[in-house]
Order: structure tokens, then sequence, then C-alpha cells
């Protein structure tokens, strides 16, 4: 049971890394590949239908983790408090910039909006690839599973740590420049003229440097939690979930040299995905690290919820969970082909 | 630590007051736009079709608040409550999972295509996505509400070894007595709140004399379904939920009633002050044997008072609980009165042209959303001092590790951000309020054409 739940878990966080990802990317990129106003509304109908729904991934992922985890979720949340406050307002922010933009034709008033939707864009994958660095990384559990972290200590990874240090930051940038192109694909692929086209050739570049970050993360990730490495060649499962990531980074190459916006979507969409299951296989069963004493890790195994209420749980999760990826197939094939920035008054 | 408590108390009542402003009034207008579509495929109904529309537009923006103001609340479980999460997640993680599952990917992936959605679909789409989006905000209040009434009235649980509560009873859990009652009451005032909206609106309309027809299309279904859904909320759910605090919550009854002494034939107290010191009822003005009669049904039962019960299972906010009971019951009377006043007039024909009553009509607006606070008020109140009733003291559960002062801190961020927020919120609605639902005028400037 802790193992299913554990996985339940991950797939649906990494759900959520790959939904709300490439809308993130996209916010985070349009200044830069929409110009003008009628071209930031392509970006815009190109998320618009979707963001929301990717969004209730993270709140249902939080539900699970909820139910079949409640010692980590409640020790790791309110350990964090800062940190998921910073969360939260920015993802208030992000929402209303995107649903209150299209209500007033001045440009003014679009164009905070805008800056306001790029700039939550930009930090919330910060923020996420620097608290996946802590679960990596580690906190100073207490003995009753309990810590708090200062937002930053001196930077140095080690004991007293804080939220922010070298290692955490660095993976926070990995983390936006893999959703930023993970973002110019999407946008590559559901945009026509010139968003299309400025998107696509961000994707090469962009992904070039996703790879050597991706190389500079795990070195810094051997010197921060050798044990995470170390698990590697002993988990074929791991092996497996790490190759299909690079898989998905060559897809994205080759895919969009080739003018395949969609394979080179997937190709980003399976970079993600496997890069988050192998290091979530990796890790496995540490759910919270200690950085002093691995007795005191939070695991899959020692707080894990109660067997008969999560056997009932995945009952109705085998309802649930359907329905959503029907939802958002219907929604899909609603919108399929490329976006068109919507007439006044009419979308986004 | 008492004062991290208050602060973490405060810190929840306040964005959750806020939050659910907004919700209060989509998951009402969600059952209204139902209708509205409904009436629009009868002969001539194009007029009903014009009128969801504009509805459909302000549901717009009140859902987009709703849904930001409302992701901090699931987080806030965890943040400020990690204690009371450790300890119940087992149990209450399951509604507000399944709130996410089953709701929220319901209502997130259709409100686009509800809103932008209509040219791209038939009527029978449409009116499809109208009905997904009220059962997505339906079933999400029904979560939300299980998730309260677990904390009300504990049922379907069990005591696991580390002392934590396990699911014992999924089937008991979920369908809990109070969170039925409760629910029933509470949807029921989310129709009154969008119908005074909707009245209001019509009024105002007429009184400025602009969009004539579609305000008497407001008029008419605020008013026939506020004098409904306002006789409703009181009798017989609001009936009903007492008569559940007066059985299983027997001292919270008391101190909504400012009730001190036991004894059978009690009356209830319309007002007065009470004064817990003296252990009194300040200056009441009481009906006879009513509370013995509306908590039991018979005028010898006997109610208990707050003297009764050990001091420290007292509520610990005697004098704002009860209070904020009587401006509920004030209130939910009040309304009945004026709907009924309403569906008088316009039954008679003479509601357009009685400039009084349309006055009353355009300005009553807030009191439902008082009410429904209040209401929310004296549930929680009277729950104190038990974050789980009987069970679990609110003193245990909040955060280890979070300081007062942090809690503060959020606490003057949350009031700055939705200060801004609500700012915001009015000024788009006041914008669409003044462009108005008649098709002729072009709602938006094309400038952009």
């Amino acid at each position: 049971m802790p193992e299913l739940w554990y996985a339940i878990a991950v797939l649906m966080l990494t759900a959520y890394v790959v939904l709300d990802g490439f809308d993130f990317g996209a916010g985070a990129l349009h200044l830069f590949v929409a110009k003008t106003d009628s071209e930031r509304r392509q970006v815009l109908a190109a998320i618009g239908p979707y963001w929301d729904g990717n969004e209730v991934w993270l709140l249902a992922a939080g539900g699970a983790l909820f139910v079949s985890f409640p010692k980590v979720l409640s020790s790791g949340i309110s350990g964090f408090y800062f940190a998921i406050f910073l969360v939260l307002w920015s993802l208030i922010l992000r929402g209303i910039a995107i649903e209150f933009r299209s209500h007033v034709n001045d440009s003014m008033w679009r164009r905070a909006w805008d800056v306001g939707f790029a700039v939550a864009s930009i930090l919330l994958p910060v923020f996420f690839g620097a608290a996946l660095g802590n679960l990596i990384r580690g906190v100073p559990l207490d003995p009753d599973g309990w810590f708090e972290l200062a937002l930053f200590t001196d930077f140095t990874a080690r004991d007293p740590v804080g939220i922010l240090d070298w290692y955490t930051v660095l993976v926070g940038i990995f983390a936006l420049t893999a959703l930023v192109g993970h973002g110019a694909t999407f946008l590559a692929w559901k945009t026509d003229g010139s968003v299309h086209e400025r998107s696509r050739a961000l994707v090469r570049r962009l992904h070039v440097v996703v790879a050597v970050l991706w190389v500079a993360v795990t070195a810094a990730t051997t010197v921060v939690n050798p044990d995470l490495l170390a698990a590697l060649p002993r988990r074929p499962l791991a092996i497996f979930l790490a190759a299909g990531a690079a898989a998905g980074l060559a897809t994205v190459f080759a895919g969009s040299s080739r003018g395949h916006d969609r394979a080179a979507f997937l190709g980003s969409s399976s970079f993600l995905a496997g890069l988050s299951t192998a290091t979530a296989t990796c890790v496995f069963p540490v759910m919270l690290r200690s950085t002093s004493n691995p007795a005191l890790s939070l695991t899959a195994h020692n707080a894990g919820g109660d067997p008969a209420g999560l056997r009932t749980a995945v009952g109705w999760l085998a309802i649930g969970l359907p329905l959503a990826v029907l939802y958002f197939v219907i929604v899909f094939r609603l919108h399929r082909g490329k976006a068109v920035a919507a007439a006044e008054g009419e979308g986004y | 630590m008492g004062d991290a408590l208050f602060l973490h108390r405060l810190q929840f009542a306040f964005t959750l007051i806020y939050h659910y402003l907004f919700p209060v009034l989509t998951m009402g207008l969600a059952f209204l736009i139902v209708v509205m579509k409904a009436l629009s495929f009868r002969n001539g109904g194009e007029r009903w079709n014009e009128a969801a529309r504009f509805w459909i537009r302000i549901f717009g923006i009140n859902f987009a608040v709703g849904v930001v103001t409302g992701i901090p609340m699931e987080f806030q479980f965890g943040t400020n409550w990690a204690r009371f999460s450790r300890y119940a997640g087992n149990v209450i993680g399951h509604t507000l999972a399944m709130e996410g599952v089953f709701a929220f990917f319901l209502e997130s992936s259709f409100l686009s295509v509800l809103v932008f959605g209509e040219k791209r679909l038939s009527r029978a789409g449409h009116f499809a996505a109208a009905i997904a989006l009220f059962v997505g905000s339906w079933l999400s209040g029904y979560f939300i509400i299980a998730t309260n009434a677990f904390m009300q009235h504990p049922v379907g649980h069990r005591v696991a070894a580390d002392g934590s509560l396990v699911l014992a009873d999924f089937k008991a859990f979920l369908f809990n007595p109070w969170a039925i009652a409760q629910y029933a009451h509470n949807m029921i005032s989310t129709v009154v709140t969008a119908s005074f909206v909707m009245a209001a609106l019509g009024a105002f309309y007429l009184l400025q004399g602009k969009h004539l027809e579609q305000a008497r299309l407001f008029l008419k279904l605020g008013t026939t379904a506020g004098l409904i859904s306002s006789v409703l909320v009181a009798f017989p759910t609001g009936d009903r939920q007492a008569k559940l605090v007066a059985r299983h919550q027997p001292v919270a009854l008391a101190a909504m009633e400012g009730r001190f002494e036991s004894g059978a034939r009690a009356g209830l107290n319309m007002i007065g002050q009470p004064n817990v010191r003296e252990r009194r009822l300040d200056n009441p003005i009481t009906v006879p044997l009513a509370l013995s009669v509306l908590a039991f049904g018979h005028t010898a039962s006997e109610v208990q008072g707050l003297n009764a019960f050990p001091e420290r299972d007292w509520p610990d906010n005697i004098e704002l609980l009860y209070y904020a009971f009587h401006i509920m019951a004030g209130l939910g009377t009040i309304l009945i009165a004026i709907m009924a006043a309403a569906c008088l007039l316009e039954w008679m024909g003479r509601l357009e042209r009685t400039g009084p009553m349309l006055w009353v009509l355009m300005l009553a607006f807030p009191f439902p959303y008082i009410a429904v606070i209040a209401g929310w008020v004296t549930t929680e109140l009277g729950r104190q001092p038990w974050l789980v009733y009987g069970l679990f003291r609110t003193a245990q559960g909040s955060s280890p590790t979070v300081h007062g002062g942090t809690a503060l801190f959020t606490l003057l961020g949350f009031c700055g951000l939705y200060l801004v927020l609500g700012v915001l919120f009015l000024f788009l609605v006041a914008r669409e309020i003044g462009h108005g639902p008649s098709p002729a005028t072009p709602r938006r400037e094309e400038a952009h054409a």
C-alpha cells in the first residue's frame, strides 16, 4: 500500500509538472515571443482553456498526499511555511492576471497584467524547483517529525540549512529553464504566425541550456545527496525512467529540427515526466529527508496513512481520475488545432 | 503559543470568509444560470439566453476570484493547522482530495466552455456546459461541507494506535447526517444570495430606466427564486440544522441563545445582551416556550443552559456567537419579508412602478451575504473549543513550528493582497453592470478591430 500511494502521489505531481509546466513556460516567455496585443491574446488563447484545470492537479495531488501521507504533508507544508505563502500569492497574482486582462481594452491595463503574468510565471517554477531541491538535500527534522527552515542561511547546503542555498537555487533555475523550454514547445505546437516562429526558434537554444543544467544539477546532487545517485544502478525502473527523460530530450531536438512541433512537445513532456519519476524512484522510500540523522527521515513506510482508508481511496480514485482524464480529452479536442486570438470580448 | 493560536484562527477565518464571498454567489448563480438556459428553450426564450449570457460574465469574474482565493484554503490546513492535519488527515483528506478529483476538474474544464464556447457549441451543448458547471460547483460544496460536518459531528472514524483518527466507515463519514442537513441549508442560502443580487440589479436598471426588458427578467426570476429559497433556508433546512445543534452540541445552542440556566418550557430570546461574567442575558425579549418547541418539538422539553456544562467546554467567544446567530436569524426573517412583499407586488403587476420597493430590493443585496457569513461564524464558533467536536481541541491543532509573528506577517500580507483584489473585482463588476446585458450596444470598445 505505501508503494502504491507513493506512486499515485508521484504520478499526480508529475501530471501537474507536465501540464501546468507548459502554461508556466508560456507565461514566462510570452513577453518575448508575443509582442503585440493580438499575439499575447494568441498565447492566452492557447493556454486559457487549460491553465485552471492544470492547476487542479496541484490541489488533487495535495489532497492525495493529505490522505495518504498526512505526516509528510503536515510537516512539510508547515516547515516551508513562508515559502508556501510566496507560492500561494504568486498563484493568485498569476490567476487574476490571466483572467482579468481581457476585461478592459486598455493598453496600460493589459501591459500591467502581462508583466504580472510573466513575473509570477517565472517565480513559480523557481520556487517549485527550489522546493524539490530542499526535498533532495533534506531538512532539519526533529524527533517528532517537525522542522522549521529560515528562508536562507549561509547558502552552503550544510547544516544549518535554509530554504535557499546554492543547490536549491540551482535546481530552481534548472526547473525554470526546463519549464520555459517546455512552454516554448507548447507554443510552437499550438500557435501560428510570429509567435510560432519565435517560439520554435527558442526551443533548441533553450534545450541546449536545459541539457547543460541537467548535467550540472546531477553533478551537484552527488555532492548534496550522495545516496540518491548511488541508488540508481540498483533500481532498473529508475534507469528506465531516466533513459525515457533522455530520449524525450533527444526527441525535442529531433522533432523541432524537422518541424514536428507536436513531437517536440511530447518529447519535452516525457523529459519532465521521466526526470520527476526517476528522481522519485531513486529517493524512495524517503519523502522528507533528514539532514542530521537518516533515522529521523519521514518515509513512505513510517509516515504512511491507514491501509483500510487508503483502500477506500483507491476505490474512488479509480472512478475519479478516469473522469478527470476524460474532461481533459474533451477540452483538448474542443480546442484542437492552432489557437487563434479571440475577438474582443469573446475570450482571453 | 496562545497568541499564535489566535493569529492562526484569525488568518483562517479571514481568508475563508473573504474566499466564500465569491463561491456563495457563483454556486447560487450556477443554479440560476441553468434555470435561465432551460427557460431559453421555450418559444420566445431568446431573451432568457441573453440574460444568461450577461450573468455568465458576472459569474466568470466571481469564479476567477473564487478560484484564486480558494487555493490558499487547502494549503492552510497544512501551513497553519499541521497538528490537526496529522491527527485527522487520514479522514478529512478523503473529502478534500475528492473535491479536487470530482469537482474541480469538472468545473475548471467546463468553465471556459461555458464562458467562451457559446458560438462553438450547439444550444444543447452550451446548456450541457452550464449543467456541468452547476454540478461541479455544487459537488465542490458538498465535499467541503462533509469535511466541516466531520469536524462538527465526527462519525465513521476510529482512533488508531498512535492516537490519530482513521476511517472506519466511509459511507457513514461521507453521508454524515450533519453534512446532509448543513448542505441543504447552505446551498439554498447560496440561491438566496444569487436571487437577491439578481433582483437588486433588475431594480437598479429599472430605477435607472435602462435595459428595461432584461431588468424585468432579472426581477421576475430574482424575486421568485428569492422568495422560495429564503423560505426554504429557514424552514425546513435551518430548522433541521438547529435541531441537530440542539441534539449534538447542546452547549453551543445554549451559547447561541444566551441561555445560562437549564429548564423545561424554554423561551426563545429574540434580543438581549449576553452578560457572561454575571451569567445572565441582560434586557431580553423572549417568546415563551418557543425554544423548547423549536429545538425538541415539545413545550415541556428540557433545554440545557451553559451552567449545565463545565466552563472549559464552553465556546470561547459566547458574545460573538450569540450575536452572529441572532443576526443570521433576524436577517433571514427580514429577507423573507422583503421577497414576500416584492412577489406580492409583482403578482399584482405593480412592482415595476413601486419605487420604494425597487429601492429596497436594490439596497438589500448585501444582507444575504451578511446572513451567510453570520451563519458560518455561528457554526464555527459554536464548534469551539473543539476542532473535531468532543475529540480534539482547537488549541491542539496549530502548527508547532510556526510562530505568532510569522502568522501575523502572512495575515497582513493577505489583508493587503485581498484589498487590492477586492478593488479590482468591484471595478470589473461595475464595468459589466455599466455595459449592461443589452446586446444592441457593443459591450466592449472595439479598438483593435
